[in-house]
């Protein structure tokens, strides 16, 4: 094992992992976490506490980590580089740490004009591939990206993302390959709709051997209705929501579509536990966390194994 | 080239509000090219100027002179005398014109009536698009000639993230993804290896991060 990472062991076990994620409240409402952890604690095996997601001001990632490890479980601390750099981004994760997180996932991060903030300066001191390097050398080598030795250095469980439909397509298990050569542990991918190019991609992950390299978390996101589907295929950079998917959700009364939504992300985890490669799933349910557990009981990734 | 934009020409009136003489410079290097403070744009401005000023039942002096180039202290000289005459200066160049002038005239105040944008290159009549942001440490040897500095909008070196659809950045449908293009011209090259080498953390000091830049050529200075 390379950390402690709750997440590590049940990887190594060999089960299939789950992880969802709560988004940290835009106030210092405390409650408000441990409300939204409650809801998916018994369910997940770690839990992702984003980072200003969509480029808005929230309660700090690790800030939110700590009241989630206060409860006993295991939050992901998100780290994006668009809001600080190397220094700033360092020193929290030696304070993550220090506070009991040992698994992170590194990104770059919405752009700012999406937030709420569009006059900010974007930082990007530092890109994603180059934030996973910089946490393995803290990790592996001891060392600060700048080259110094650290004192009791920080042992991260590393995660990276992975967009398998953004284009051009081409490029994409190559990103990944540069993500596992940074150092990346696990990957966590875009939200999984178009199951058929996602079969492609992972067939080209695995001809290259990269699944016996890296832990691959499949992303999952149940649609609330039928507008959230079109809203997710025409307004959101690099996602890929087919039409039969869309038509689907359009061929229920609105009442039904949340429960066909749902029924969309069992079917889908149900077909993905079968592919190469897949090794657990990462379930976005947006402002929906109330619904994690009833998808991970009814996809049979219930009960969690205790590790 | 250094493009440029003209200020807005209220905000040019507020400056000068207070004088009465004024001396208008433009320059003859990058801001003419981009048709924002050369000789021709100078009249234009002083036009206006005029315009606004009888309309507001006064009168002003503006003196125009167009400089060979205005962040050249030798071209700059030759406002001396011309500079007994005015109340103030109103530089069209850059911003490094504008400070040759402040540095050189220290008892004038002197105001830009441009914003200095970026250092571009002219993508069709009309149309300036920026290729450089001067970072001190070239990478277009290992780009394929496309910046990711400067034209992937978080200047990722190791490109594309995944917002890009399409060969656009998801910032706007007009902008291009630099990794996309990056991506073609190295499938064109031959050179697709190239892109899972990993970029390395870039060095911030020659870009800046060191503090204010200078070139130093001994064999050139006297």
């Amino acid at each position: 094992m390379k950390t402690q990472s709750r997440l590590e062991k049940v990887l190594a076990s060999g089960a299939l992992a789950v992880t969802s994620e709560v988004g940290p409240p835009r106030g210092a409402i405390p409650e408000k976490v441990k409300e939204k952890a409650s809801l998916i604690k018994d369910h997940v095996d770690a839990i992702n506490v984003t980072d200003n997601q969509t480029a808005m001001v929230r309660m700090s990632s690790w800030a939110a980590g700590v009241i989630i490890k206060q409860m006993g479980l295991d939050p992901i601390l998100q780290m994006v580089t668009r809001d600080r750099n190397r220094l700033a981004m360092q020193s929290d994760i030696i304070g993550a740490y220090s506070m009991g997180i040992n698994t992170m996932m590194c990104l770059s991060g919405d752009h700012v004009k999406f937030g709420d903030h569009p006059m900010a300066n974007g930082v990007f001191d530092l890109d994603s591939i180059q934030l996973v390097q910089a946490v393995r050398k803290m990790r592996d080598e001891g060392k600060f990206q700048g080259g110094a030795d650290i004192k009791s250095p920080p042992k991260m469980f590393i995660g990276a993302a992975a967009n398998p439909f953004a284009d051009p397509f081409e490029l994409r298990v190559m990103r990944l390959a540069k993500k596992i050569k940074a150092g990346a542990d696990f990957i966590q991918t875009q939200c999984i709709f178009n199951l058929d190019k996602f079969e492609k991609y992972m067939e080209m992950v695995c001809d290259r051997g990269l699944d016996e390299q890296v832990h691959l978390l499949a992303g999952i996101t149940p649609m609330k209705s039928a507008g959230m589907a079109r809203y997710m295929k025409n307004k959101v950079p690099g996602m890929d929501v087919p039409d039969d998917v869309i038509k689907r959700m359009e061929g229920v009364s609105k009442e039904e579509q949340p429960e066909e939504g749902i029924k969309i992300a069992i079917e889908s985890i149900e077909r993905l536990k079968k592919v190469k490669g897949v090794h657990g799933f990462h379930i976005m349910a947006i402002e929906w966390e109330e619904k994690v557990p009833q998808i991970v009981e009814k996809a049979g990734l219930f009960p969690r194994p205790v590790v | 080239m250094i493009t440029a934009e003209q200020k807005p020409l209220k905000e040019i009136i507020e400056y000068i509000s207070p004088y009465d003489r004024i001396l208008l410079v433009g320059c003859n290097e990058c801001v003419t090219v981009c048709a924002a403070g050369g000789r021709k744009e100078v009249g234009l401005l002083a036009s206006a100027l005029n315009l606004h000023s009888l309309k507001q039942g006064r009168t002003i002096d503006i003196k125009e002179i167009t400089l060979e180039r205005q962040c050249d202290p030798e071209y700059v000289e030759e406002l001396v005398s011309e500079i007994d005459r005015a109340d103030a200066i109103l530089s069209m160049a850059c911003g490094c014109g504008v400070q040759t002038i402040a540095e050189r005239y220290k008892e004038k105040p002197v105001f830009p009536a441009v914003n200095t944008k970026f250092m571009g290159a002219s993508q069709s009549q009309g149309i300036w698009v920026e290729r450089c942001q001067g970072c001190g440490d070239c990478l277009l040897g290992i780009t394929g000639g496309i910046c990711p500095v400067a034209r992937c909008s978080k200047h990722l070196l190791n490109g594309p993230c995944g917002g890009t659809s399409d060969g656009k950045c998801e910032i706007a449908p007009d902008v291009d993804c630099a990794w996309c293009l990056i991506w073609e011209r190295l499938k064109a090259l031959g050179m697709e290896k190239r892109y899972e080498e990993i970029m390395e953390a870039k060095d911030f000091r020659p870009a800046g991060g060191g503090g204010p830049r200078k070139i130093i050529r001994e064999d050139l200075s006297l």
